[in-house]
């Protein structure tokens, strides 16, 4: 049992006082929903690291309430704020009800108002902002990095021990980025095969455009197998999960207009997403967007249209055959998707009904695996804790092939699975399906 | 629940004041600000900062535990992970005279682990480490910080699990079991924490490590274990525990029973255990609650029901059957319209889990509302019901019931809304009525939950002067300077020597030679 405790804070020598809070009837409302019974805490992952009451969510709770009774947001409260993954687990284990999403939503967006961060801090929150959410600045690091990973540099440097002088966060970048592979892209319209079901519009991401884009065609070719017609509309963006996420509020309702605008008019009955935490957020559209009266009305119309895939799939019934693919896998809950978006059943039924196809369930499987969006890159060490706790557990199920429905899990993974010196594929669930249906051996997923 | 602990350098945010604070006695022992600096200065030489928590807005997170209605902020929280620390913790607390509190994960609903505003919250929930399993002695070893369910997915896979189940039990601590006692659905048959505790390693008051209980089925001589279990932290801090393993049993039936009432449901009890059946749990929970965890965890109990009995036998498969068929026989017969039988481990779950997650399900249907605890003869389980519904109905406040039907431990949810001129006294009136009810039929002020802060004040309803000073006594033999958990369990501030109020003389042992006070 790991009792190590949360690193010290970095402290803001730019600031004396307080930051303000202010708080609203709702945000209050919300706060004294919680009756402190404690039953979120075994789910949290900063509460099973540290064990410290202002690193649970029922601390954070009522750290969020004093900051909304004081009007200040003293310092160490913000720590404890950023020391959140935002996985979700405590909503989902709530007997009340709780809305703990919301609640850490609006403190995170009040303390990126009013607090000034540290220099250092402030410059990687920047850098990270400024590069993610950007599929075409992510596509101008797939050069480097591939020549990097190819030429034997990176083998070179991990074993001279000096990327261990690097920063935390660098070490983190540089061990969680993807083999790059080559990059394909989708065409605007991809046809049914067969009679057309329905006309499915797809969010292509951002990281998985750039550094997964054999998820993307893996979608595109099961969707189609399963007679819809897919819908990419070329000027698509970031979907501003990461930005909600982290509290940079206009910023993700500017995303989230521009990606409305590009589905404006791709006459979509349905908008399928392939990673859980851009899904999650774009169900939450008409939220983020309700108090803008040019957008309040289609942002809710997009939100009740977005599904995961493996939701639609469920929702639309199989009729391309599955072959059989002896293979064993280990089934990850992202967090995005089984807390944020209640979606555990589908993906398993999906996978379960491929043929020869066993699926395992992974120990302490409601628990985040520590990627959480950017938190691996602002918060390295308690997300390299997690995910080596995560690798343990799913080295422990012995399976051939790690699946799971978010980019940022299966980077994280794989990277602490690596670290233990345990290699297995990783895979993406749509993925394993278009292998069923195109009847590719299982190789093609646990040789690559 | 009409008082709460009043201190004049308490610092008190979100205290409810009840229409007569009293206090309860979290001044009868007191520090004072140079003694406070000086522990905090010596535990952070030792410790560093990381674990000596002094930041306002971080000790303010432990003002409460369970109970949130009672607040008090700690001068300071000291965050221990081995027996040492909490020795040196508690040793240095003696010799500066600050009061000190333990606490594990928070989860108490009597407010036990309330801290002294002058004094220091000793937090042991990084103590989680399960020390050893050894299941053919059928006993584990753990730290207190260890939560309750832990225990048993150490010990499962040998075929063994901890037998307590407080509903919090995924959770809640073993140190704060052990502190009060805690019970569970399934205490009916298998007994409270005390009957699986063998052995504890404890910190005395003065710092003085010890070592009560063995793992020999008995010992000679004063049951000392048996003091300290349930002795809410008034005699000590637990810093190991050794608790015994139950056998998984053979077979588990779980049934779900739809009653038109809860005399209906309240026969079928009586019957079922008249029977001679000790089924491993009798569970009731009437309208109000069932519609409560419907709408938290969508359990799908019967339509329509009044009240519902979820029963769970186990043991061998043929005692089983043959309980079953009773238990389906007796259940008829008090008219149950509706009787389901859990298929496996998932229908089981979805049956439990609308029974556990009841207290704070309430949350949904209510902004406020108190958990009561009190114990009755199982035979007077209607008319206390019926009195209760008439105390509701004549303060105009309504009451969910949940509760271990088979051994009278009833569990009364009072409903209120804070925010409403007058609701919270009346809530909080009728919710006293109910344990003087409790006590007017032969029961008691608490079943499982403890004493703490909260019941304090009608320890003086239960027991005369004359129990609670030979209490008080036994507490001096452990804590002669009220240092541990100050203000709990005792209804009034009392230091030991001090002439209890009614009688001016010594107490009748101390004249007659028979006790001294320490």
């Amino acid at each position: 049992m790991v009792t190590q405790h949360n690193p010290p804070l970095e402290t803001n020598d730019d600031a004396f006082a307080p930051a303000p809070f202010q708080t609203s009837d709702e945000l209050d409302r919300m706060l004294g929903d919680c009756v402190h019974c404690g039953f979120c805490l075994p789910t949290c992952p900063t509460y099973s690291l540290w064990g410290e009451e202002m690193d649970s969510p029922r601390g954070r709770i009522h750290l969020v309430e004093q900051a909304a009774r004081s009007g200040q947001l003293p310092e160490s409260t913000v720590g404890h704020l950023d020391a959140c993954l935002g996985c979700m687990a405590c909503v989902t284990a709530c007997p009340s009800g709780v809305k703990y999403d919301q609640i850490i939503e609006r403190a995170r967006a009040e303390v990126e108002t009013t607090h000034q961060r540290p220099r250092g801090q402030r410059a990687l929150r920047e850098a990270i902002f400024a590069l993610f959410p950007y599929p075409r600045r992510l596509r101008v690091m797939r050069g480097p990095l591939a020549v990097y990973q190819r030429s034997g540099l990176q083998r070179l440097l991990r074993r001279s021990g000096l990327l261990e002088r690097l920063p935390n966060t660098l070490q983190t970048m540089e061990g969680v980025a993807p083999t790059i592979r080559s990059r394909t892209s989708l065409p605007e319209r991809v046809p049914a095969q067969g009679t057309r079901r329905a006309v499915v519009g797809m969010l292509t991401g951002c990281v998985q455009r750039e550094f997964f884009p054999g998820v993307n065609d893996a979608t595109a070719r099961v969707l189609a197998a399963e007679g819809c017609d897919v819908v990419v509309p070329q000027s698509q963006g970031c979907c501003g999960a990461l930005s909600v996420h982290s509290g940079r509020k206009a910023e993700a309702q500017r995303f989230a207009r521009r990606l409305l605008d590009s589905f404006a008019d791709a006459g979509v009955e349905w908008v399928v997403v392939n990673s859980a935490g851009c899904g999650s957020s774009m169900k939450e559209y008409a939220e983020l967007l309700a108090d803008d009266p040019r957008y309040a009305e289609a942002a809710a119309g997009f939100a009740a249209k977005v599904r995961d895939i493996t939701e639609l799939l469920v929702e639309l019934g199989p009729v391309a055959t599955r072959h059989a693919l002896p293979v064993t896998v280990a089934y990850h809950d992202a967090c995005h998707l089984a807390h944020a978006q209640g979606v555990r059943t589908p993906p398993r039924d999906l996978l379960n009904a491929i043929p020869e196809l066993t699926v395992m369930e992974i120990g302490e499987g409601g628990m985040c695996c520590g990627s959480a969006g950017v938190y691996n890159l602002l918060n390295p060490r308690p997300a390299r804790q997690l995910g080596d706790r995560k690798a343990e557990h799913v080295a422990a199920t012995g399976a051939d092939l790690l699946v799971t429905a978010n980019p940022g899990c299966l980077l994280q993974i794989s990277s602490a699975l690596g670290r233990a010196g345990t290699s297995m594929s990783t895979a993406h669930t749509v993925e394993v399906l278009d292998a069923s249906i195109a009847g590719h051996p299982s190789t093609s997923l646990t040789d690559r | 629940m009409t008082t709460h602990p009043t201190s004049d350098q308490a610092e008190q945010s979100t205290a409810r004041h009840g229409p007569d604070d009293t206090p309860t006695g979290a001044d009868d022992a007191r520090a004072d600000g140079a003694a406070v600096a000086a522990l905090i200065r010596r535990l952070t030489e030792s410790f560093g900062e990381r674990s000596v928590l002094t930041d306002e807005a971080q000790r303010r997170t432990y003002e409460c535990d369970g109970l949130a209605a009672y607040s008090v902020v700690p001068a300071v929280v000291v965050l221990t992970t081995n027996a040492e620390q909490v020795r040196e913790v508690v040793a240095t607390c003696h010799e500066l005279g600050v009061p000190f509190v333990a606490r594990g994960s928070g989860t108490g609903l009597s407010g036990g682990a309330l801290p002294v505003a002058d004094g220091a919250l000793i937090v042991l929930s990084q103590m989680r480490d399960i020390l050893h399993v050894d299941p053919l002695a059928q006993r584990a070893v753990v730290q207190p910080g260890v939560i309750n369910l832990d225990v048993t997915a150490a010990a499962k896979p040998h075929g063994y699990y901890y037998a307590p189940d407080p509903s919090s039990q995924q959770i809640c601590s073993i140190g704060g079991n052990v502190a009060e006692n805690s019970g569970g659905a399934h205490c009916l048959k298998y007994g409270f924490t005390t009957n699986h505790v063998l052995a504890v390693d404890m910190i005395a008051p003065d710092g003085q490590p010890s070592t009560l209980g063995t793992v020999a089925p008995d010992s000679p001589g004063y049951d000392l274990l048996g003091t300290v279990v349930g002795s809410e932290g008034t005699l000590g801090v637990v810093t190991e525990v050794t608790v015994r393993l139950t056998r998984l049993p053979e077979k588990v039936t779980t049934l779900l029973a739809g009653f038109r009432s809860t005399d209906d449901a309240g026969t079928a009890t009586s019957a079922i255990i008249g029977a001679g059946v000790v089924p491993a749990a009798i569970e009731m929970m009437d309208q109000l609650a069932i519609e409560a965890a419907e709408e938290a965890v969508q359990c799908g109990y019967p339509q329509g029901a009044r009240a519902v009995l979820v029963i769970e036998l186990d043991g061998p498969a043929p005692e089983v059957d043959a309980q079953l068929d009773e238990v389906l026989r007796h259940c008829e017969e008090a008219g149950a319209f509706e009787v389901r039988q859990a298929q496996d481990d998932t229908e089981r779950a979805l049956i439990w889990r609308g029974r556990k997650s009841a207290f704070a399900a309430v949350g949904r249907i209510s902004p406020d509302y108190i958990v009561q605890d009190g114990v009755i003869p199982r035979t007077a389980l209607s008319e206390v019901l019926h009195r209760i519904d008439e105390l509701a109905d004549e303060a105009g406040i309504r009451v969910a019931n949940v509760f271990h039907a088979g051994d009278g431990n009833l569990h009364p949810l009072v409903l209120f809304d804070a925010g409403q001129d007058g609701e919270t006294e009346r809530a909080e009136e009728v919710s006293g009525s109910i344990l003087r009810l409790c006590l007017e039929h032969g029961g008691s002020i608490t079943g499982e939950h403890g004493v703490g802060a909260d019941k304090a004040p009608y320890m003086a309803e239960m027991f005369g002067p004359d129990d609670l000073d030979t209490m008080q006594l036994l507490r001096c033999a452990f804590d002669p300077r009220h240092l541990s958990n100050p203000g709990k369990v005792f209804p009034t501030p009392r230091l030991c020597g001090e002439r209890p109020g009614r009688r001016q003389g010594a107490h009748p042992l101390q004249e007659a030679g028979l006790a001294e006070v320490f």
